[in-house]
């Protein structure tokens, strides 16, 4: 499987650390609210075909991937920048690989 | 149907083994049964196989999506043991390991349950220590356990590289002597042909394509063979457990589907009379009884329903087992294959009424649910019987993790792919 990093380029899967359901939303860090911090921590969403998920570039820039993939066939739709505002270095990866 | 004994072997090899009929009927699918178990799997036709012999419910079907152990109970690499930290899973999995002894003799079909015994290697003085503690924590609880030196290791695994010259040089082991392997397509069959005989209907290539309702209420599922009907669901679907819920409108789980490989070498002679785990990565190893080495390692890592796996771990299964073996370097490897992972957030399972009424729920069995299958049948048919739990499945709910009640035994957190 390879990943195509917006910085670094197509890049092997081993290079990459999974952190895995990307549709998480993490509450604020004062927030007292049981049910948001269970939900953050516990579920997720686990679908058979697209799937959004964070990857870290670890073994390359170390950057923090937003990776559309489908679980049914390993293919990666897309790949950005978890941050926003970033633009690839020569525009290799923006969008779809 | 006739028994299975050396007599009615004898009796049909004479007759030319003409006379031999099919295990388990291939009926269609009636219009409503009291149960439905999705998934036959070694879960589900075990569930099946208890709720007709324990409690007396024959009025059952179980719906396969494809055959019969064509899912994770024919993919697994068969080992059975019960050796954990945790009270609550060692009364689980010790219950299972006592339903295995007599198994073959229960089903009246030879499993060819082996208690060859299971060994997990510790490489530094920490990891012995560690293994010390688990293993007094088992025997508090009944369960076979032994601290094994180097020259007993080397005694019993000749191959095995203990030398000090090793990449990671072995310090000891914890030996669970009545762990062992069982014939993974046997169990599947044996309970698949048990459940037949008390009246359970195993209907395969029927697949669920959503649930009918009452309101909240599951009152039975649609299928690719028709709507049919049921006081009530069990769900035993495994690593589909994720897609199968979302079929019943309930998007969230406390678990990810991951791909796990296996691996299968050529036929050797005798090498491995044991189960053998690596403590320095993640690997195991047996030998079948023709000779092929069975091993594993960890999963591929991320999410996954292909059933297949990447080449990477294939890479770092091959090195911990030659970095145990230099020996093995030139066996080949003749098969690979790769099955789904229901992954909880504390890699314990869930054996659970709901979470919708009428609904039942059995999943969450990360990379160990083969040894599991007995137990997992037996609590979860009490379950689906008494509306409750049996104590040895109370812990295992699925409200656990929003309760601070998880059961983490590898102390690893909600990083599922860790467990």
């Amino acid at each position: 499987m390879l990943i195509t990093c917006p910085y670094c380029g197509p890049r092997d899967v081993i290079e990459f650390t999974y952190q895995g359901d990307g549709n998480r939303e993490r509450p604020q860090p004062a927030s007292q609210d049981l049910d948001a911090w269970n939900a953050y921590v516990y579920d997720r969403l686990n679908p058979a075909g697209d799937h959004n998920e964070i990857w870290q570039h670890s073994g390359g820039c170390r950057a923090h991937l937003r990776v559309v993939r489908n679980t049914i066939t390993h293919e990666i739709l897309s790949t950005a920048f978890a941050r926003g505002g970033h633009k690839s270095a020569d525009n290799r990866a923006e969008g779809r690989s | 149907m006739a028994e299975y004994s050396a007599f009615s072997l004898l009796k049909n090899a004479l007759a030319g083994n003409k006379d031999w009929k099919p295990a388990w009927r291939k009926p269609d699918p009636k219009a409503s049964y009291d149960v439905i178990v999705i998934g036959g799997g070694g879960h589900g036709l075990s569930t099946a196989y208890y709720l007709a012999k324990e409690h007396g419910i024959t009025n059952v079907a179980v719906l396969e999506k494809g055959w019969l152990g064509s899912g994770n109970v024919g993919r697994n690499t068969t080992a059975v043991r019960s050796n954990y930290l945790l009270p609550q899973n060692t009364r689980f999995y010790e219950h299972s390991m006592k339903l295995w002894e007599n198994l073959s003799h229960d089903l009246n079909y030879n499993v060819m349950f082996s208690q060859r015994g299971c060994l997990n290697l510790a490489h530094t003085p920490a990891h012995l220590d560690d293994y010390a503690r688990r293993g007094n924590a088992m025997r508090h609880l009944g369960v076979d356990a032994e601290l094994m030196s180097v020259d007993q290791i080397k005694r019993l695994v000749p191959a095995l590289d203990v030398s000090g010259s090793a990449r990671f040089p072995v310090l000891g082991g914890l030996m669970q002597p009545r762990a062992g392997t069982a014939r993974h397509d046997a169990v599947a069959w044996g309970y698949a042909r048990g459940a037949d005989r008390r009246g359970v209907d195993i209907i395969e290539n029927c697949e669920v394509t959503g649930f009918l309702r009452d309101g909240d209420r599951i009152t039975g599922v649609s299928t690719t063979r028709g709507e049919i009907r049921a006081k009530k669901v069990a769900l035993a679907v495994a690593g589909s457990t994720g897609h199968v819920m979302q079929l019943a409108g309930i998007s969230h789980m406390p678990i990810e589907s991951h791909v796990l490989q296996a691996f299968v070498s050529e036929s050797l002679k005798p090498v491995i009379d044991t189960v053998l785990t690596f403590g320095m990565g993640h690997f195991y190893i047996s030998q079948s009884d023709k000779g092929g080495l069975v091993y594993g390692g960890d999963l591929d890592g991320y999410n996954s329903y292909a059933q297949r796996g990447s080449l990477p771990i294939v890479d770092e299964v091959m090195s911990e087992m030659l970095a145990l073996f230099p020996g093995l370097a030139r066996v080949r490897m003749l098969r690979s294959w790769g099955g789904l992972c229901d992954m909880t957030m504390d890699g314990s399972p869930i054996i659970t009424t709901g979470p919708l009424p009428g609904m039942y729920l059995n999943a969450g069995w990360c990379y160990g649910g083969f040894k599991a299958t007995p137990a997992s049948g037996w609590c979860f048919a009490y379950t689906i019987a008494k509306d409750e739990p049996h104590e040895f499945n109370a812990p295992f709910t699925l409200d656990r993790f929003y309760r601070g009640l998880i059961i983490d035994d590898k102390g690893q957190g909600a990083t599922p792919r860790l467990h």
